[in-house]
């Protein structure tokens, strides 16, 4: 019998969340389903005229995003919490950050990355200019990480509570304001000539911190909920 | 110094030690809120750019300053509870919540009755004022996350690592809401540009004081129900006078 | 080799026990014994390092465990109430898994022939939601199979088993001790391990707290 290596077991971690979010493909397709209903209901709300759904568009969509990404949180460690794979995790004989990361790449590839693909054909209905929908979906492609790995904090904190998923958003929201600011900054700088780089540079620059801290955060945040 | 510090940090003599400080602290604030109000109100002069209605910044400055540093100081009492296993740190960092949010809010409230007359709205999207509103959501999160947790444990741990991932992001937070403030040409809520009479100044820095008194003695007083409540079981708190009736 | 010394733990405001002291060497079988709420539990999980012991130290071949953390994880095994088996996936996916989890690469093969040797022929690829109780607990014991840990922490490890299953599972411990290994188990239910001598440590309830007497 072999011995798996810290990446290896990275790896395998991911494959068990990808093979069981694909035999539980409902959960998957309600966060996208989600998201673009919640799309919807602006312009039904404020009405259909182009000019006006052009001009909030790049907000809408991101705030969307964000609140799809706080629904399908709770389900990071939950379903493990409950059948006591969790507690074996914590037991595994590598870093449970590696283990974190794991699941929260894997929540992202099932939540997060749906999302990305999506919004471009929502941001069509909202007139947005190709270029915009370019900046776009690389703002999302650096933001949704971010939104993953900050939710797993909350997540981690919040773990079996009662509140569920409204504590939950309440928690991450606040911390997820700045990427949103540069989200939606690095599609308005496109109508408006400002430096997109800058913004995208940002994101990029709070995906790399998000990377660094979050993990072992998530793992301290999830051995102070198993006690 | 050193050795006095470590005898209050237990729960059983810190709670007779606060007991004592709190009149002195409450009275103080007292006294010194009723110098700080007259001469803001009276003394200080009418601004020749807003009126009569700037007055409340006597009350808005200290409060939006006092709500930033008890966020930090909330955090700092939090982080020593975590790493040192100190109960009555983290005994301080739950009495200090609601007393931020307190302030939070006051500072926001102010903020709006001081708009009203200025911009004729309600509520303006001032980067200040946003970050403020921020920091109240930072506050809640932390209440209600410590409210949520049964075990006593659990909840001071899980709240406090709360604090500290908010207080790391409170920068982050901060300058992103300016970069969104100076790109949109939002509006800025800011005193006259030109320098303050003596006795604003005078008025402003005798109500922070005040304030910061008025803070310590309140969050002093709900430590100490604090610690009677989790120290229930222990036998010192059964032989105190409130506790026997 | 394990060693407790002075441990005492707490859940919530009620003390649970103190000044526990004990040690385990290499072929040694301990059960842990005491009624309902004594925290025998409580106890298997702060040897896990799910919870913080108030006072006293756990020592691995002489390291605080808390210092070796993932070194000693690599060395103990755990089985608590819950199965630690998703619903979803097959008994051998699952067993597989569990097995990578611990850091071992298992085989398909080999993952078989321990489901095999559980009782469970047969059923090895249907995913575990449609089993019954009982042959769930089996998948989740297949672990004891094919794991290389040196300390064994069981806790009810025959809840939801037939008599068959129950000496199998002592046949294992058997096998486990014979090669030096050390467990650490509650029960219930009555377990012998054959012509080896059970130590026990009992937890009872006494006032403000356990008080526990290996023997």
């Amino acid at each position: 019998m072999k011995k798996e290596t810290m990446s290896g077991l990275f790896m395998l971690v991911i494959r068990r969340d990808l093979m069981l979010a694909m035999r539980r493909r409902a959960d998957v397709l309600t966060t996208l389903i989600f998201f673009v209903m919640v799309v919807s209901l602006f312009p039904l709300g404020v009405g259909p005229e182009m000019d006006m759904l052009r001009k909030m568009a790049p907000g809408v969509l991101w705030v969307a995003a964000l609140l799809s990404s706080m629904l399908s949180l709770g389900r990071l460690f939950s379903a493990d919490h409950l059948d006591g794979t969790l507690e074996q995790m914590m037991l595994a004989p590598q870093s449970l950050s590696m283990l974190v990361l794991g699941k929260m790449v894997a929540h992202w590839m099932v939540s997060g990355l749906p999302l990305v693909l999506m919004a471009p054909v929502l941001g069509i209905q909202f007139d947005m200019s190709a270029e915009a929908l370019g900046v776009l979906i690389i703002g999302l492609l650096l933001g949704t990480p971010i939104l993953s790995m900050i939710g797993g904090i909350g997540a981690a904190l919040t773990l079996g509570l009662r509140g569920g998923g409204v504590l939950l958003s309440l928690l991450v929201l606040p911390l997820c304001i700045p990427v949103l600011i540069f989200g939606t900054g690095a599609v308005e700088a496109v109508s408006t000539g400002l430096s997109v780089a800058s913004h995208l540079s940002l994101l990029g620059a709070l995906l790399v911190l998000a990377l660094a801290f979050t993990p072992w955060v998530t793992a301290q945040a999830l051995r102070i909920s198993m006690e | 110094m050193a050795i006095n510090w470590f005898k209050y940090s237990a729960p059983t003599t810190f709670y007779g030690l606060a007991g004592k400080l709190i009149p002195w602290f409450g009275i103080s604030a007292a006294i010194l809120f009723a110098v700080g109000l007259y001469i803001g109100f009276y003394v200080a002069p009418t601004d020749y750019q807003q009126g009569e209605f700037y007055r409340i910044i006597f009350i808005h400055v200290p409060s939006s300053i006092i709500s930033m540093f008890l966020y930090l100081i909330m955090a700092g009492y939090a982080a020593l509870g975590l790493i040192f296993n100190t109960r009555l740190s983290s005994m301080m960092a739950t009495a200090i919540a609601p007393t931020g949010a307190l302030f939070a809010f006051i500072s926001l409230w102010t903020g709006a009755l001081w708009g009203k007359p200025m911009w004729g709205a309600w509520w303006v999207w001032d980067a200040r004022l946003t970050s403020e509103l921020i920091l109240l959501f930072l506050y809640l999160g932390y209440i209600a996350l410590h409210a949520s947790i049964d075990d006593p444990r659990r909840a001071d741990r899980a709240s406090a690592l709360l604090a500290i991932v908010g207080s790391v992001n409170v920068p982050i937070i901060y300058f992103s809401v300016k970069w969104w403030n100076t790109l949109h040409q939002g509006s800025t809520i800011k005193f006259s540009g030109t320098s303050m009479h003596v006795a604003m100044q005078q008025a402003m820095f005798i109500t922070l004081v005040a304030c910061w008194l008025y803070a310590i003695a309140v969050i002093l007083a709900r430590v100490r129900s604090i610690i009677l409540e989790r120290e229930r079981h222990t036998k010192w708190i059964t032989e105190l006078p409130e506790v026997k009736n | 080799m394990l060693e407790v010394s002075n441990l005492a733990c707490s859940r919530g405001d009620h003390r649970l026990f103190s000044g526990l002291s004990f040690a385990l060497h290499p072929g040694q079988i301990m059960q842990v014994q005491g009624e309902n709420g004594s925290g025998k539990t409580s106890l298997l999980r702060t040897l896990c390092g799910f919870l913080m012991p108030d006072e006293g130290d756990i020592l691995w071949n002489g390291s605080s465990v808390s210092e070796l953390q993932e070194e000693y994880y690599a060395e103990m095994l755990y089985l608590g109430h819950l199965n630690a088996i998703k619903d979803e996936l097959s008994g051998l996916e699952n067993l597989r898994i569990s097995a990578g989890m611990s850091g071992i690469e298992l085989s398909e093969k080999d993952a078989i022939a321990a489901l095999r040797r559980m009782g469970l022929k047969g059923r090895e690829l249907l995913p575990t939601k449609v089993l019954s109780q009982g042959q769930r607990r089996r998948v989740a014991l297949a672990r004891l199979l094919v794991s290389d840990a040196k300390l064994w922490v069981l806790d009810e490890p025959l809840a939801a088993l037939d008599v068959a299953a129950v000496a199998l599972i002592e046949e294992l411990i058997a096998e486990h001790l014979a090669r030096q290994g050390m467990v650490i188990f509650t029960t219930h239910q009555p377990l012998q391990v054959a012509g080896m001598e059970m130590r026990t440590l009992t937890l009872t309830r006494a006032g403000s707290g356990s008080r526990g007497r290996p023997a």
